[in-house]
């Protein structure tokens, strides 16, 4: 059985949700135990952003972490992954900066089809609520980097689904 | 626009919950067929097979469409499920940095306040 299981992992509820909000925009939100000061930090500083960007389940590792967070600044992260023998980099441009609010930042590593990334910071509380929007150019953007990472509706398709739904029972005969 | 955060995602999800509903879309997704043959090929009665229809077409999974008296059973929007399954990958990236996240917060928390306290003294 299909369950979320954020509410045990987070045990004060902090619910994250996703949205597809439109053709070209995701919208994610989820509340943190800080005040927005040390979120910011969190998501700014290059010495603290390498601490959790790249979850450890995510088999990656950051090669280097460069940001320059400030208005019409850049960044660039580069990273490692055991699928690729090439480093992965990332970069882009900070559009808009407003300490402890708000970060609008590009996202440039694609072929011109890459997507804007908005995070706004509201402290309520003690509690910081984080919104990331991101907006890609077009529909068909968000559908083209949406279908480059799926595979075809396949065998593998359902492995990748019961793994998502990490369902403990037997595999299906369907002779 | 199709929502995915909410009740449509978890339709999918609780329809794809069940090893046989799985299997019919795999079925499926190799060529469209009647009630009555996936009956068969499951083992099951037309009455069982019915409700697992019924329960894949409520979640947009699967369309039906009656010719004479047979039941064709082929897949619904296969694209919905595909996003469903990206945005899910989505969600469980960015829940794996958050997890990350909350624990360097608390560190960070500790350490403003072990600081505050250190300029008190």
């Amino acid at each position: 059985m299909y369950e979320r299981k954020d509410s045990e992992i987070n045990p004060t509820n902090y619910d994250m949700t996703v949205e597809r909000k439109s053709g070209r925009e995701l919208v994610v939100t989820r509340n943190f135990n800080a005040p927005a000061h040390i979120v910011f930090d969190a998501w700014t500083k290059p010495e603290l952003l390498k601490r959790w960007w790249v979850a450890k389940s995510f088999g990656a590792s950051f090669l280097s972490c460069e940001a320059d967070v400030r208005t019409e600044g850049t960044y660039r992260f580069v990273f490692s992954h055991p699928s690729s023998e090439q480093p992965v980099p990332f970069f882009g441009r900070y559009v808009e900066v407003i300490p402890g609010s708000r970060l609008v930042w590009t996202n440039d590593e694609g072929d011109g089809d890459g997507s804007v990334t908005t995070v706004t910071f509201e402290e309520r509380g003690g509690e910081t609520l984080v919104v990331i929007h991101e907006l890609y150019p077009s529909k068909n953007a968000l559908d083209d980097a949406m279908a480059s990472e799926s595979i075809s509706w396949s065998g593998e398709q359902f492995q990748q689904l019961d793994q998502l739904l990490a369902a403990p029972e037997a595999s299906v005969e369907t002779s | 626009m199709v929502q995915y955060s909410g009740a449509v995602l978890d339709a999918s999800f609780a329809a794809l919950s069940d090893a046989t509903r799985r299997g019919v879309l795999e079925q499926l997704g190799r060529a469209d067929a009647s009630i009555t043959d996936l009956a068969e090929k499951f083992h099951m009665t037309l009455t069982g097979m019915k409700k697992h229809v019924g329960v894949l077409e409520q979640a947009g999974l699967v369309t039906t469409e009656k010719v004479g008296r047979v039941r064709t059973c082929k897949l619904g929007l296969r694209g919905l499920v595909e996003e469903a399954a990206w945005i899910e990958r989505y969600h469980q990236s960015w829940a794996a940095r958050f997890d990350e996240l909350d624990k360097l917060l608390e560190e960070l928390k500790q350490k403003e306040k072990a600081d505050v306290r250190k300029k008190r003294q």
